[in-house]
């Protein structure tokens, strides 16, 4: 008898509930929100449904169709592959000088860091709004300027050629700022005793950018790269609000995966087929950050 | 030598202040539109003061708008998803830091790898889920599936190892129940990083766009980016007003970050890295 209620004790421990009210319904929300989901995404990426019609299955015909039979998946793969190509590292380059340039300068750093990071924490619709209202061509700011300057009035958003290069602008300007505080936080681990030899040595500032900064800053540039390549695969809102729903832009310039993803989802109601379509973009962005952190890593590992 | 690094320091101010004033001009220039009457913001040459300046666009979307509305709707939804995250992240973060237990290396890296799934593929069953519980157009669907967080969870689970076991074990030798250690002597040790947490998740759902555009479909439901991204369709040529509904987003958000820019920094350093 005493046997038993000891154990019982031990079984219903203040410790053991403790983990239990812990652990098990994170795991239930997560077996639900998560792995449940996926699941259900890879049941409806074999089946040909468009909702209010009945499901059917078809194995694999969903990823052949849209890898074969789609050219607007290519056509916004390669818009996708356009605009995480000139981001990541314009930004990531850019955001680095800011960095090296806004480090040290004591009180005035930080005035700079809190005018580069207000964009950041600033509402991205909101944000796209206003530099819709920029890129407007009769009115907008941007063409007025021009103007004054003598340059040509552009039609920023309804110029195929145009679309993506504005949308990319804006998106610099949005996310520069958050680049640079993380590359700030990074230079914060670079002694300042390897500058001062360098400068002794007689290095200028572009060699010790070039053999002391990056090199060490190295960790913090894949970082940087790895998460802005994942982050940029997936761009949706800029588009959308820029170029109005679903954001495919003039001649579909700046259709992206995730809009043509959502309009075969949510206009046209293909369930299976856009399921389909959203784990080859997993597979992409897998494949990717794979090669990203093998190569990378064969070059700062010397 | 001296007279050069100067030189070169002057030169870098000047290009930061210019860069500055390429970053602060939208936000001034849309304020600016914002308090303008209509011939004045299409005249040119462009000015920046209003003159004379209008409130007009202001009672429009209050009043006729429901920007009131939508306000309040991206207030609540944010407030109790970031309470709910900051709960469920420091209780579970501190169980798998400070506890043994059978499966618990599995069900960790079961949890974090999620954080690798890109929300496009989990959107659509996740809108069906949600359309079977019958919560289509209703904030709960915003609610319930931000109830955990995963980078939360894991970010006050590098935070919590860090204290120290001690501090549990003289407190469970003093008598406290598990609970009761948890909530009044390993909580407030983790302020730093309930902060960071808190602004950052606090930030990701008042931006939140996606998900709530496919799950709101009444007005009354919408949150401020959705509401202010459908109403920009609608009104577009209605330039001022458009500025209005910006500015009303934007500005909340921006006057707690220079209050509190210190924190959001060295938050953004401290989570480190997901945004």
């Amino acid at each position: 008898m005493v046997e038993k209620a000891k154990r019982y004790r031990v079984i219903f421990s203040s410790r053991n509930m403790l983990i239990l009210t812990a652990i098990l319904p994170t795991v239930i929300f997560y077996i639900i929100f998560a792995y449940g989901a996926m699941i259900y995404a890879f049941y409806l990426s074999l089946h040909n449904w468009t909702l209010g019609q009945p499901i059917r299955f078809i194995g694999f015909s969903n990823y052949l169709k849209v890898l074969k039979e789609d050219p607007l998946f290519y056509k916004s793969l390669g818009n996708t592959f356009y605009y995480s190509i000139v981001v990541v590292p314009l930004g990531g380059i850019l955001a680095l000088l800011l960095a090296v340039g806004i480090n040290g300068l004591g009180k005035l750093a930080s005035v700079f860091r809190i005018i580069y990071f207000a964009p950041v924490v600033s509402s991205l619709v909101a944000i796209s709004v206003v530099w819709r209202w920029l890129y407007q061509p009769e009115f907008g700011l941007i063409n007025e300027i021009l103007g004054i300057l003598g340059g040509p009035k552009l039609m920023w958003l309804q110029d195929p050629h145009l679309a993506m290069p504005a949308v990319i602008i804006m998106a610099i300007w949005h996310g520069v700022g958050y680049t640079m505080v993380i590359f700030l936080a990074g230079l914060q681990g670079i002694p300042q005793t390897f500058y001062d030899a360098a400068v002794i040595d007689g290095a200028n500032r572009w060699q010790l950018l070039r053999h002391i900064t990056v090199p060490l800053l190295m960790p913090t540039i894949i970082f940087v790269l790895v998460t802005g390549v994942i982050g940029s695969f997936q761009v949706f809102t800029e588009m959308f609000v820029l170029l109005g729903s679903p954001g495919s832009g003039p001649l579909n310039s700046t259709r992206t995966i995730v809009v043509h993803l959502y309009e075969r989802a949510f206009s046209y109601f293909q369930l299976g087929y856009a399921s389909a379509t959203a784990f080859i973009l997993f597979g992409i962005i897998l494949i990717f950050t794979i090669i990203q952190l093998r190569l990378l890593r064969i070059q700062w590992e010397y | 030598m001296r007279n050069h690094t100067d030189t070169v320091k002057v030169i870098e101010i000047l290009f930061l202040s210019l860069g500055s004033v390429i970053m602060l001009f939208p936000f001034i220039w849309m304020i600016s539109t914002s308090f303008k009457i209509p011939s004045q913001i299409i005249s040119y040459p462009p000015t920046l003061i209003p003159r004379p300046p209008t409130l007009e666009y202001y009672i429009q979307i209050f009043a006729k708008l429901r920007f009131g509305r939508f306000f309040l709707n991206s207030g609540y939804i944010s407030t109790i998803v970031t309470t709910s995250a900051l709960l469920t992240s420091s209780f579970v973060g501190y169980v798998f830091a400070k506890f043994n237990f059978w499966g618990k290396e599995f069900i960790f890296i079961m949890i974090l790898s999620t954080m690798m799934i890109p929300f496009a593929v989990t959107m659509i069953p996740l809108y069906l889920i949600i359309s079977k519980l019958g919560w289509v157009n209703s904030h709960l669907a915003l609610i319930i599936p931000g109830l955990y967080s995963t980078f939360g969870i894991f970010l006050m689970r590098q935070f919590m190892s860090t204290i120290p076991n001690e501090l549990r074990e003289a407190a469970i030798v003093d008598g406290c129940n598990e609970f009761r250690t948890f909530w009044s002597i390993i909580l407030p040790q983790c302020k730093p990083a309930l902060a960071a947490l808190g602004i950052f998740t606090f930030m990701w759902n008042w931006d939140s766009f996606l998900w709530p555009l496919i799950v709101l479909t009444s007005e009354e439901k919408f949150t401020l980016p959705v509401g202010l991204a459908m109403f920009s369709q609608q009104w577009w040529t209605n330039y001022g007003l458009v500025m209005a509904g910006a500015t009303v987003t934007v500005i909340p958000i921006l006057i707690v970050f220079f209050i509190f820019q210190r924190q959001f920094i060295q938050g953004i350093v401290l989570t480190g890295l997901k945004m």
